[in-house]
């Protein structure tokens, strides 16, 4: 099993500026991120509203620039690949976005939103366009005479179809699920978890996959990485993570879980809200809200420990 | 409502114009000169024996074909430069918005006008100039449309699939900026009116004989205290086809943003 991704020290910084003047501040909504995606696995990316999550993902696939660190897809540098030379990893590397009611453009058919890709990287025939949506659709649980509806026709779960259909259609190695489901109900969620696992079998791909639910992260994912502020927390195999957390908010995480009906009592939820991301906490960046937290913790950033082959955690007292 | 109507008959008035005029717009009739409003003559004649009511009926013809070259012209130039700027941002955006702010630095007739004595009287030359003063609107509306779209999901989810940004623009973007543009342009029609009868005064726009409504006005000038009818009819027709056009761009925005809607 080869690695099909490979980021290294990624940065992302947007800048503010209050007035032309001011000295601009910057929102480390990526920093200094490295990890590898193997082939063939369901990656899951976690963390709370505003960890940088979605951020790090769409940076990966160049809908953001990243502004350092490099970004190696099966082998091959992207982070500067000019647009011209980037279009044939576009259709290698897709996406499907988190609130599907806003991820379809709302005047174009289901056929050409479905269709844009094919046009752009295959020269094909109007009819062989159609058998490849048609086929596409049949697949993620449509029909062929949803081809000639608008978005606003179907519900969130449909829409979500859509977008998955729209990803698949050009046959990509690699997809970004940034929240697949965290907009649509329960019941529909499910379903669509389970058609997700079922096509990642069908056309052998691997995932990075984002999310805030850890029981989602615990059906799908094969590795998990926890993100806070920006920063991987700590990362390892789905077990390494759920049997075998070591960092104090992979802890608190896992104890906020609600579940139903074990009688489990949540015992420590972090404390207070996420830190400002334009000015993170000295030291290590959980270290206001953390149970354990000491001196050393405001004074220096922790190292990553690896505490089993491929388990690795970012925290003084993990060892 | 009334502004639909007003519109309509503007437009009818236009289409059929060589029915409902009883005479010849353009050739003179000299023993019929100065003569006031009848029977026979409406709207009276000119100091060339002209028939105003024939005289404003044609110029109801003028007047469409400068609205729409100008709503033609300006819309476009006005979109496309807007959407460019929106889109991309930065320093196209700087650039582009501060050569528009320039045309919007001066007040819209001093500068057709300025523009038409550039380029010379006539009217083509007057179409121009006023559609080189109005796409500024226009731009502005764009821009502040393409930001918004453009960070929409739905134009993220078109970047990934590849597309360049050229097609994204013209075939994502741009449609989504139509409608708002559209209504927008609508309601600039009654200064289009305005600003080109202003120019035909001035004898900057249409060049004699052309009836232009403007240029009739013009005509009358010297006549006005004697023979008032030669500038008060095409100036009442100035004055209600702009107060059509006006009350019909109100309607259209009412029934467009809801907010105002009871």
């Amino acid at each position: 099993m080869g690695i099909l991704i490979d980021v290294k020290n990624l940065k992302k910084y947007f800048e503010i500026r209050r007035s032309l003047l001011s000295k601009p501040t910057y929102v480390r909504a990526v920093e200094d991120v490295t990890f590898q995606i193997p082939e063939g696995s369901i990656y899951a990316i976690v963390g709370e509203s505003g960890s940088g999550k979605s951020t790090l993902g769409r940076t990966i696939l160049r809908l953001i620039e990243p502004t350092s660190g490099t970004i190696i897809y099966n082998g091959q540098e992207i982070t500067r690949l000019d647009n011209k030379r980037m279009i044939e990893y576009r259709r290698q590397m897709q996406i499907v976005q988190q609130d599907p009611y806003n991820s379809l453009h709302p005047r174009k058919l289901v056929k050409e939103i479905i269709g844009e890709g094919l046009k752009i990287h295959f020269k094909m025939r109007p009819d062989e366009i159609y058998l490849r949506i048609k086929e596409i659709l049949e697949m993620v649980g449509l029909r062929e005479e949803h081809m000639f509806r608008y978005p606003h026709e179907f519900s969130g779960g449909q829409r979500q179809r859509i977008a998955i259909a729209r990803a698949l259609v050009l046959r990509p190695k690699f997809l970004v699920l940034d929240e697949p489901t965290s907009a649509l109900d329960v019941s529909v969620q499910a379903r669509v978890l389970a058609l997700l696992k079922e096509l990642r079998e069908r056309f052998s791909l691997t995932y990075m996959f984002i999310t805030h639910n850890l029981a989602v992260v615990d059906y799908m994912a094969t590795q998990v990485a926890v993100m806070y502020l920006g920063k991987i927390m700590e990362l390892g195999s789905k077990d390494d993570i759920f049997q075998r957390a070591a960092h104090p908010y992979t802890l608190a995480l896992l104890d906020c879980v609600p579940s139903v009906g074990t009688g489990r009592k949540i015992r420590s939820v972090p404390r207070g809200e996420i830190p400002n991301p334009a000015k993170p906490p000295s030291g290590c960046v959980f270290h206001t809200r953390c149970p354990k937290a000491q001196k050393i913790c405001q004074e220096k950033e922790p190292e990553f420990y690896e505490l089993s082959p491929g388990h690795f955690c970012k925290c003084h007292f993990c060892k | 409502m009334i502004g639909t109507f007003i519109v309509i008959g503007f437009i009818l008035i236009a289409i059929f114009a060589p029915i409902l005029a009883p005479y010849d717009p353009i050739k003179p009739n000299l023993p019929q000169r100065l003569k006031p409003p009848s029977s026979q003559h409406l709207f009276g004649t000119d100091q060339f024996g002209r028939d105003i009511f024939s005289r404003v009926i044609h110029g109801a013809r003028i007047e469409v074909w400068i609205i729409f070259l100008v709503t033609v012209i300006s819309g476009t130039i006005g979109t496309a430069i807007g959407i460019t700027a929106g889109y991309f941002g930065g320093a196209v955006d700087e650039i582009l918005m501060r050569i528009t702010d320039i045309f919007l630095a001066f007040p819209r007739l001093i500068l057709a006008m300025a523009l038409s004595a550039m380029l010379g009287r006539g009217l083509t030359n007057a179409i121009l100039a006023i559609s080189l003063v109005e796409w500024t609107v226009v731009a502005r509306l764009a821009r502040a449309e393409a930001m918004k779209i453009k960070s929409q999901p739905y134009i993220e989810a078109v970047k990934a699939v590849g597309a360049s940004n050229l097609r994204i623009l013209l075939f994502h973007v741009l449609p989504m900026c139509l409608s708002p543009v559209l209504v927008q342009l609508t309601l600039r029609m009654g200064t289009i009116i305005l600003t080109a009868a202003g120019l035909g005064f001035l004898g900057l726009g249409a060049q004699p004989p052309t009836p232009e409504w403007g240029a009739i006005v013009s005509d009358g000038r010297s006549y006005l205290v004697q023979q008032w009818w030669i500038s008060t009819f095409p100036g009442l027709f100035i004055a209600v086809v702009v107060l059509g056009f006006n009350l019909l761009g109100d309607g259209i925005r009412d029934i467009l943003d809801p907010r105002l809607r009871r």
